[in-house]
């Protein structure tokens, strides 16, 4: 019933939603949850240059990895200029967010219609990146994602106490001498790390929903932060892999917004289950 | 023997103007309590010691030594409405943050730790609700959530902002009582507070700030009338609570 390559594209969209899912609830206590959609919006102009560059070089029109380099350090740089400009105190960081992110993808989009106007294969499939296709992920790509959930597995597992610690009370971390710094910085690889992995199949537009929606709906229905943990990362393999089925039994509608509805019926069922409970 | 707190010449600044200037000062051990009026820069003096802001001059010293040196003597009690108590974790798991530089970084917290944060939560009369949700707790429960997280860190040194603000009477109790039992063991405790009533029967020392030190020392020697009227009369529309003794 359900073919080697669809199973191929659910199973990689399941273990990216549940990356996204764990490393959300973070992102979430951290209060940086919005992070996600800046990293999401920057990532474009990296994606549009690497396929030029590739294009020049004559290298393979349908190479994953360069593109997802290019959007990696197009990303970093976003974030770094988010920085700049909420350094003063002045412009804080919503406001920096919104700058840094239609900044970005106004960039992008720009580019993107260059590259159109060029010949050859450079710009087939750019346009995914926007709201999703995960129809054509490889083998490769799922086996990507699935070791990128791991590895944020891996990651949060390690630094499980101290991470915990320090979404719950910066200052007393700090007191104690956690490295509060280092250990921000491990929050936003692992942020940057999931928002990238997840653009060809979710698309920039909608990767922050990855993000947020499993863990505000684990948060809803939970006490604990593991128990939270589990909640958001099964709710965002569920929803990864609904919504890669639906996407490729109907190829008119894009994977990200399949994925993102289908996260939504479970946040919709974690508000009811808490109104319940609360009553 | 070294002061347990010592600054000098201590001077923070929040964008130029400064909440703190030249304080320099040492404390005793035992209970000190250190008083002004809002923006006299008491929370500012503790989280400028702990290096959780930045000061532009100055040098504090625990024990004789510095901060990194010191910080498993030093026991921090942030003020309450400072986190989200909301945060899903319960009693016991915030407690047990305490002994993180005593314990692995993965996985869950060792059954060591775990007693040790049993204990402090029931010092502070909590034993029955150390797997209730933080959020489900009253605001007095929490506040001692918090002095038991502070207890749980086994320090010599104990900074605490407002630990006594907004709480119930049960609360107050067990906050003073947990106090003299803390002063009896020979630990110091510096203890941001806004209310003069409970100064005279409960301190040994006060500070008296008004983004300077108006007045220390022994609560009979400097928590006189004049220094309360300089500090809480240097801001215009602040009164004390009560007058003094």
């Amino acid at each position: 019933m359900i073919g080697h390559n669809t199973l191929v594209v659910l199973l990689g969209c399941a273990a990216l939603g549940a990356a996204s899912g764990i490393v959300g609830c973070f992102a979430l206590l951290r209060g940086r949850a919005l992070l996600a959609d800046a990293i999401g919006h920057a990532a474009l102009p990296g994606v549009v240059a690497a396929s030029l560059i590739m294009a020049a070089l004559g290298g393979p029109a349908r190479s994953l990895a360069p593109l997802l380099l290019g959007a990696a350090l197009s990303a970093w740089l976003g974030l770094l200029a988010l920085r700049a400009l909420t350094a003063s105190g002045r412009i804080r960081q919503d406001a920096g967010i919104g700058v840094v992110l239609s900044a970005f993808y106004a960039l992008g989009t720009v580019g993107l219609s260059v590259a159109q106007t060029l010949p050859g294969a450079a710009q087939a499939g750019l346009s995914h990146f926007i709201l999703g296709q995960a129809a054509t992920m490889t083998e490769n790509d799922a086996l990507l994602a699935g070791g990128l959930a791991l590895a944020c597995l891996a990651v949060i597992a390690a630094l499980f106490q101290p991470l915990r610690a320090l979404c719950f009370d910066e200052a007393f971390a700090r007191s104690q001498g956690v490295p509060v710094r280092a250990l921000d910085l491990v929050l936003l690889g692992l942020l940057l790390a999931v928002c990238v992995a997840g653009l060809p199949a979710v698309g920039l537009l909608l990767v922050v929903a990855l993000l947020i929606v499993p863990a505000a709906a684990a948060r809803l229905v939970t006490q604990g932060l593991p128990a939270m943990l589990a909640v958001a990362g099964s709710l965002g393999a569920a929803a990864g892999a609904t919504g890669a089925l639906v996407s490729v039994r109907f190829a008119q509608i894009p994977t990200g917004a399949a994925v993102v509805l289908a996260g939504l019926c479970g946040f919709g069922a974690a508000v009811a289950i808490s109104r319940r409970a609360a009553r | 023997m070294k002061a347990p707190f010592s600054c000098r010449g201590l001077t923070v600044g929040y964008g130029g103007r400064p909440a703190l200037s030249d304080v320099t000062w040492d404390a005793t051990p035992g209970l000190t309590a250190i008083l002004g009026p809002n923006g006299a820069g008491k929370s500012t003096l503790l989280k400028a010691a702990l290096r959780l802001i930045p000061a532009e001059a100055g040098e504090v010293r625990f024990f004789g030594e510095a901060l990194e040196a010191a910080r498993p003597r030093i026991a921090y009690l942030p003020q309450r409405a400072s986190v989200d108590w909301d945060f899903p974790a319960s009693a016991l798991d915030i407690v047990a943050m305490a002994r993180l530089p005593r314990m692995r970084w993965w996985g869950s917290v060792p059954r060591r730790e775990r007693e040790a944060a049993r204990a402090a939560l029931a010092s502070v009369g909590l034993e029955d609700f150390a797997d209730r949700q933080i959020g489900r707790l009253s605001g007095g429960q929490q506040q001692r959530v918090f002095l038991a997280r502070a207890l749980a860190q086994e320090a010599d040194l104990f900074l605490m902002d407002e630990p006594l603000a907004a709480v119930d009477a049960v609360t107050e109790q067990t906050i003073l009582a947990v106090l003299h039992g803390l002063a009896r063991e020979g630990k110091s405790v510096l203890m941001v507070h806004h209310d003069l009533s409970l100064i005279t029967a409960h301190f040994d020392e006060v500070l008296i700030l008004a983004g300077r030190v108006v007045a220390a020392g022994p609560v009979r020697e400097a928590f006189t009338e004049a220094s309360i009227a300089t500090a809480f009369g240097g801001l215009p529309g602040r009164a004390p609570v009560e007058a003094p003794a």
